[in-house]
């Protein structure tokens, strides 16, 4: 038996056994970079062009500080809605039997399969005053499409199948015998739900919380139909840089874009650290 | 006040883990259910419990009937074999947890709960571990925590499943003779479970030994041992 | 006896099991099934022929070549990206693995508008690139190798995250029996490693097609929005829409939608069948 060649060339010096690390992790940084780093680093590099002062001038202004607050806002009022309903699904998927349960569960990635200008056109007809859902509201005074309750429906929509999904498994392997300790030591369901199983669940709930608000503060093809987009009212941030692309203000388009990345990363970094110091302790 | 186990019958699907299994206990004995895998002890365990549904038979222990009762009523103290401890919560508040549950007028006072863990943790022998959290302990450490969350409760009944099964032999030993300690203190009855014969001979007043869902023998230690009723019994103990 | 009224204590009671039960059924129906339904309904509206009519249109037609050979570029290089990523983390240790895999994520917290816009910063013509491209008569933008990256960008996670946790749990010894007992790199890689990842690579390669035969913000930032040009069926949707031929919208829109249920069919299937793989491997 020929003994082949156990090492192969390493890019750091070390021998290892199997092959291939120089060359896929090579292509993979390659691949990397004129992908996602260089293109990521013009945006930086282009929205710090005017310094830190011409940025906060690009952006503080009323009508980018609106569609900034209305992206934020209400990605974070969806991704609380998305949480309760999520984890109530994901409640009703794992824990109970009963026939259509499976069908359920294929339905909830309905969000994340479908094209989103599909959706958008969708949720805007459903939703417009002549629309199956938008006519009866209407009738009670609520007026959704093109007003920023339109935002807020196609966010839930789009964030749902991260809550679910990502509570499902953690409801999956959670031990009855905790719930079986809390009920021989005289505690009600309900008691049991909130002292026990609500805390152990906190994480995957903050989790889904967060993936389901970062999808909904970018999300663009299923808000623009519904929205309205009237700008500083119902106009998000992502159609407020694409209007400054249209407009050659490429400067502008970057403050934002760039705004919109600091800040989501700060979010979702003090949602890490919340998540941290709730675990620190486990 | 004795604990009187009457026909219990028990159906999985086609398998029939308890198949009518009656006996009577003393007032404040400690009863062991003894057996292989297999032969119902868990699942009788569990009806006391209240952790699951008995098809027939019934129970009667102080003056109750046992089985109409949800398990929150029991009052009936429950140790897992995995301990069950509630990790997002201190050793303190694990304990604690049975008294807080308590409708407000049956609630002890706080410094009234303060002093019962304290109590509780000397019985155990934890003295002053209240603000660990169970992932800080060791699994002897961990049982221990259990069975005085179990004890805070003031249990009619202490029912305790293969307690000591994922613990080390000299860890065992330790407990065992704690356990049997404690009850002799507290008083209250208590049932067992386990599949080894040495630890339920050492600890308990009374062995029941199981197999295939029913009682094969019921008797003090001394009894079953000098006169095996029946040829599994003979078995069993040999080994 | 009230037995029977009796719960156990890791039931719900009932009338919990139905408030539950409901709130769940009506949220998903109203928030999901509804629209859904609305986009076949307002296909059908004028009856087949006139949906089939309107998705044959000569724009419709170049819509849908133009979105296949997107994708069709997009998933094989996306692939291999995935297999090249899932071998370098699986299969070796090195400083900066972490931040690679997390590097690999970002596409999913970027706003497909902000995925297009960096690509028109360094192609556009106040980019970088632009004026030199410009120069050499190369269109990126506004053609179809803009849409192409668009779609490369949203889509490429998509293979390498199914891999990279897949082919972490294989672990590495499988492929060390190889290559002692002689097989070449490629050799291990096609006969021990590509057999035991293939559930997970078709999963991957399933939902980065979906992804990219949808995709809408992205590649409508980098598009010309020409019709019959650079309109991929997205981009027609939204032109049809918007010019109010809504039965024209919703006939491709549910052209997409079926698209949506084939994938969610597939990929149901996938996970049933790659679940029965996973705890195979488990089991040896």
């Amino acid at each position: 038996m020929t003994q082949a060649s156990l090492v192969s060339a390493p890019p750091w010096g070390r021998r290892r056994v199997l092959p291939g690390l120089g060359l896929s992790l090579g292509f993979t940084v390659f691949y990397l970079s004129v992908i996602v780093l260089i293109p990521m680093a013009a945006l930086f590099i282009r929205a710090f062009e005017p310094g830190l002062d011409g940025l906060w001038r690009a952006i503080a202004t009323p009508r980018v500080a609106a569609a900034l607050k209305l992206s934020f806002g209400m990605a974070a009022l969806a991704a609380v809605i998305d949480s309760i309903f999520g984890f109530v699904i994901a409640w009703v998927l794992v824990r109970y039997r009963f026939p259509g349960r499976r069908l359920l569960g294929a339905v909830i990635d309905l969000p994340f399969a479908l094209p989103t200008a599909v959706a958008g056109i969708a949720l805007s007809t459903l939703y417009a005053p002549n629309g199956w859902l938008g006519m009866p509201l209407a009738e009670h005074g609520i007026r959704v499409a093109y007003t920023p309750w339109g935002v807020l429906v196609a966010m839930t929509f789009i964030g749902l199948p991260f809550t679910v999904r990502t509570l499902e498994p953690v409801l999956g392997e959670f031990g009855r015998d905790l719930e079986e300790a809390a009920a021989t030591l005289g505690a009600t369901r309900l008691q049991t739900i909130r002292k026990v199983i609500l805390p152990l669940l906190a994480p995957a709930i903050l989790t889904g919380g967060a993936m389901a608000f970062a999808r909904a503060v970018g999300e663009y093809g299923s808000i623009i139909f519904i929205a309205g987009n009237l700008p500083a009212i119902s106009e998000i941030a992502p159609l407020l840089i694409v209007t400054k692309l249209e407009q050659y203000d490429y400067a502008g388009a970057a403050a934002i874009g760039a705004t919109m990345l600091i800040a989501a990363f700060a979010v979702l970094l003090a949602l890490n650290g919340l998540q941290i110091w709730m675990g620190k302790r486990r | 006040m004795s604990l009187i186990v009457d026909s219990i019958t028990k159906q999985f699907g086609r398998f029939a883990a308890l198949n009518g299994v009656s006996f009577t206990a003393p007032q404040g004995g400690f009863i062991s259910l003894l057996g292989p895998s297999g032969s119902g002890k868990t699942t009788l365990l569990r009806i006391l419990g209240g952790l699951e549904f008995a098809d027939g038979g019934s129970v009667r222990f102080a003056d109750l009937n046992w089985l109409d009762m949800p398990a929150r009523t029991r009052n009936a103290g429950f140790v897992f074999q995995h301990y069950a401890l509630f990790r997002h919560m201190t050793v303190a508040q694990n304990i604690a947890f049975g008294l807080q549950v308590r409708p407000r007028n049956r609630r002890p006072s706080r410094a009234d709960i303060r002093s019962r863990i304290a109590e509780l943790l000397q019985l155990v022998q934890l003295p002053g571990l209240e603000s660990r959290y169970p992932s800080q302990l060791s699994g002897g450490q961990r049982q221990r925590v259990a069975l005085a969350r179990a004890l805070a409760i003031d249990p009619r009944m202490l029912l305790l499943d293969e307690p000591f099964g994922a613990l080390d032999a000299k860890v065992r030993k330790e407990l065992r003779a704690d356990l049997r300690r404690i009850h002799d203190h507290a008083g209250v009855t208590t049932v067992f479970v386990t599949h080894d014969q040495e630890e339920a001979f050492a600890v308990a007043d009374l062995v029941a030994v199981m197999k295939d869902g029913r009682i094969e023998q019921f008797g003090t230690p001394p009894e079953v041992r000098r006169a095996p009723g029946t040829a599994f019994v003979r078995e069993f103990l040999s080994q | 006896m009230s037995r029977t009224a009796l719960t156990l204590p890791t039931d719900d009671p009932l009338w919990l099991k139905l408030l539950l039960g409901l709130a769940a059924i009506a949220f998903v129906g109203l928030m999901l099934i509804l629209p859904l339904a609305l986009v076949f309904q307002q296909a059908l509206a004028e009856g087949l022929t006139a949906a089939w009519d309107a998705i044959t249109t000569s724009n419709g037609l170049a819509a849908i070549r133009l979105s296949l050979i997107a994708a069709a570029i997009a998933v094989p290089l996306n692939t291999l990206f995935g297999i090249s990523a899932a071998w370098a983390i699986a299969k070796f240790d090195f400083p900066g693995r972490t931040a690679l895999v997390s590097l690999i994520d970002l596409p999913f917290s970027v706003s497909p508008v902000i995925a297009g816009l960096i690509y028109v910063l360094v192609f556009g013509m106040q980019g970088w690139l632009g004026p030199a491209l410009a120069e050499h008569d190369i269109h990126i933008l506004f053609a179809l190798p803009g849409i192409v990256l668009a779609t490369i960008f949203v889509t490429f996670p998509f293979v390498a995250r199914e891999l990279i946790p897949l082919m972490t749990d294989q672990g590495r010894e499988e492929e060390e029996a190889a290559i002692s007992l002689g097989a070449s790199g490629l050799s291990t890689f096609v006969r021990v490693t590509l057999p035991n990842i293939k559930w997970g690579l078709l999963y991957g390669v399933l939902l980065c097609n979906a992804r990219a035969l949808g995709e809408f913000g992205a590649v409508s930032v980098l598009s010309g929005h020409i019709q019959g040009q650079t309109n991929t069926m997205p981009l027609h949707v939204e032109l049809l829409y918007n010019n109010y031929d809504y039965v024209g919208a919703f006939a491709v829109s549910a052209l997409l939608a079926l698209l949506a249920l084939v994938t969610l069919a597939l990929k149901s299937l996938l996970e049933w069948r790659y679940a029965d793989a996973l705890a195979a491997i488990h089991r040896h």
